[in-house]
């Protein structure tokens, strides 16, 4: 099979899986087929989708390693959650569908001003400092976020750093974090955040521009040379990353009626990062499915949810050592091949 | 398209400022290159000195030389990948001082790497619609929402990248990955990529490394055609000297950094000083 026809399966098998599993969820809560446990795990499904997907983008397609993208997450989040509350306060005609939409919109816009802001002083050198920088912004903006207060009086916003004396109701309440939060996200809502996302991401991939990003991550000094400008195209992936997280971010924090900014923490990225080195690096389908089902095993086990970073390691470690051991990676390979060949024949045969 | 340019040994050289000579028929006209003085220094080490080199607007240049002389140092710095320690480089008349990869790019030059360096996750055709990235353009976001734009352009990049792959009979293989390819065909993928950018200067550092001589010949006649097809200038590094002997119009020899002989096909290989430093390269090789 042509590797064109093989992009376009891939795209066309990703949307089905996706689109297939919510009408299944959709039927299983009719008939209240589903367990209250799993129907809770729908929408941060989503977001946690949306967030391997994204940072697939900036770790497989661009070939840069983030180690913050919870903290993109977190900056969606409070921005959402802080922006609805005051919606609701100024319009109270508004729907609650209008606001949410309208948080995860401010959630990408919040969070890709400051993808942008990291960006244009780290991209624009040569090696690995995204990764450092990016580890640090994760921890400094959940330390920013202990210091800030956003209240509410009326439909006045009032905001302060580090003096938790403010006028009116607490929206968002430094340390404790966001409080009282309407949990207005629904499940069609993030469905419809997951679809959004991987059409901007396949659409991106196979367009003029992803083909940059691409090129840049195969052979930099070649791209260069046939005069790609570098910064830009890693900007790009970048920030879109960035918006992209901080709209999973937003619908998030609406799905819950207290968020404090700890949970946003490095463990938070590199759970990310997990999904999509398991997923496999630069594969979209592999980064859902991994979300997915990573997202819900432990949840869905609770008395191992304590285990879940210690099994995440062993895999990690084990997927590190598979991939790079001749040996083993011989094996899969036979094992592989053996597998198709049985499956042409089958298809001759039939 | 003019008419084919005639066959090198019926080209005549003639003198040009800065110890250079071009191709009579260029003489009027801009030199794509011209570098004076240029030089670059690895810590002491003078991998480049004082090299001096003029290339005709339609000009085929061989830059030829010993293993280590400093050849691929001199395509860096043209290409800007290395700031020269002394020296300037004219890009068609521009001097490209404090220039960076992607400035002397769009200043009309291209070239292919002697370790090759394709986007080898990508496919054959990909590659070539990287190349053509500043020629066929259009903006993210008509990429993102595949307005009509997007399928206009994304359809005559196919036929552009089609059509130069069909330069060296490439077309069948677009689908394929660029880094499964033989390393032949991966070479030529690479002039096919440099192609792509519309260069003035194409300069191809050894694309016979790895080709037999059947194949070396046939290279030899597309080099050829592509200059006469595009009216554009190419200098190529290479140790095959059928290939150079073949092609090249004016011939520049390098030995130790320093430009030794520079001359037509048939002054260089009268040359004493040439003879010497491929021979005691021999020697050394024999010892
Ligand atoms: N980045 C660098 N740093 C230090 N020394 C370098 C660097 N690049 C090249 N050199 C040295 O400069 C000299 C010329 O190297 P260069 O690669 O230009 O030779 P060449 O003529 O292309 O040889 P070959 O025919 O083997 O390709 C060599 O001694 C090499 O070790
Ligand atoms: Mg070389």
């Amino acid at each position: 099979m042509s590797m064109k026809k093989k992009t376009f399966l891939m795209t066309a098998v990703t949307f089905a899986v996706v689109i297939a599993a919510f009408i299944i969820c959709q039927v299983l809560i009719e008939n209240k087929l589903m367990s209250r446990a799993l129907r809770g795990q729908l929408i941060p499904i989503c977001c946690y989708i949306v967030m391997a997907v994204s940072l697939n983008l900036t770790v497989g397609i661009s070939g840069e390693l983030s180690l913050g993208h919870a903290g993109f997450m977190s900056i969606g989040a409070f921005s959402g959650i802080v922006l609805a509350a005051w919606l609701k306060a100024r319009f109270p005609e508004l729907s609650d569908l209008a606001r949410l939409l309208m948080a995860i919109v401010c959630g990408g816009l919040f969070s890709g001003v400051a993808g942008v802001l990291i960006g244009v002083p780290v991209l624009r050198l040569r090696g690995d400092y995204l990764a450092i920088v990016t580890l640090a912004f994760g921890e400094i903006i959940r330390n920013i976020l202990n210091l800030v207060y956003f209240s509410l009086e009326g439909a006045t916003l009032h905001a302060s750093f580090n003096q938790p004396v403010l006028p009116g109701k607490f929206v968002y309440n430094g340390p404790a974090g966001a409080q009282g939060v309407t949990k207005i996200a629904t499940f069609e809502v993030g469905f419809a955040l997951v679809l959004f996302t991987l059409l901007v991401v396949f659409n991106l991939v196979n367009s003029r521009s992803g083909r940059a990003i691409k090129a840049i991550r195969d052979n930099r000094i070649a791209a260069e040379s046939v005069g790609i400008n570098v910064t830009k195209y890693k900007m790009m992936a970048f920030v879109i990353s960035a918006v992209l997280a901080g709209m999973a971010g937003a619908l998030f924090g609406l799905n819950y009626s207290t968020l404090q900014a700890s949970k946003f923490n490095v463990d938070a990225s590199i759970q990310v990062l997990v999904f999509v080195v398991l997923g496999g690096l630069g594969s979209i389908l592999g980064s859902v499915i991994s979300a997915t089902v990573l997202y819900v095993l432990p949840e869905m086990l609770r008395e191992f949810a304590q285990y879940r970073m210690l099994i995440y390691a062993v895999i990690l470690i084990l997927v590190m050592v598979l991939g790079n051991n001749p040996t083993l990676r011989g094996i899969v390979n036979r094992v592989g091949e053996s597998l198709r060949g049985k499956n042409r024949k089958g298809d001759k045969a039939a | 398209m003019s008419e084919p340019i005639k066959h090198r040994s019926t080209t005549k050289m003639v003198p040009y400022p800065s110890e250079s000579i071009v191709p009579e028929r260029d003489l009027g006209k801009t030199p794509v290159l011209e570098t004076r003085h240029l030089g670059i220094d690895f810590g002491g080490l003078k991998a480049v000195e004082d090299f001096n080199l003029t290339i005709g607007r339609t000009e085929i240049a061989g830059l030829i030389g010993p293993n280590g002389a400093g050849k691929t140092t001199v395509f860096n710095l043209l290409t800007k990948v290395y700031e020269p320690t002394t020296g300037t480089v004219l890009i068609n008349g521009r001097d490209t001082k404090g220039m960076n990869i992607v400035q002397a790019s769009h200043l009309g030059i291209a070239r292919t790497f002697q370790n090759i360096r394709l986007f080898s996750n990508m496919t054959v055709e990909e590659n070539v619609r990287v190349g053509l990235h500043n020629q066929v353009k259009y903006d993210m976001f008509t990429g993102i929402l595949r307005l009509p734009r997007y399928w206009k352009q994304e359809k005559k990049q196919h036929e552009q990248a089609l059509e130069l792959l069909s330069l060296f009979d490439m077309q069948s293989l677009a689908d394929e990955v660029s880094g499964s390819l033989p390393y032949g065909m991966q070479r030529r993928l690479e002039i096919v990529r440099a192609l792509a950018t519309n260069p003035s200067l194409l300069l191809l550092d050894e694309p016979a490394a790895g080709m037999n001589p059947h194949e070396t010949e046939e290279l030899m006649e597309t080099i050829a055609r592509i200059r006469d097809q595009f009216q554009i200038a190419i200098l190529l590094i290479e140790h095959d000297m059928s290939l150079v002997m073949g092609v090249c119009e004016g011939i520049c020899v390098l030995n130790f950094g320093k430009v030794i002989a520079k001359g037509t096909a048939d002054e260089i290989q009268s040359n004493p000083l040439v003879i010497e430093a491929y021979l005691g390269k021999r020697k050394e090789a024999n010892a």
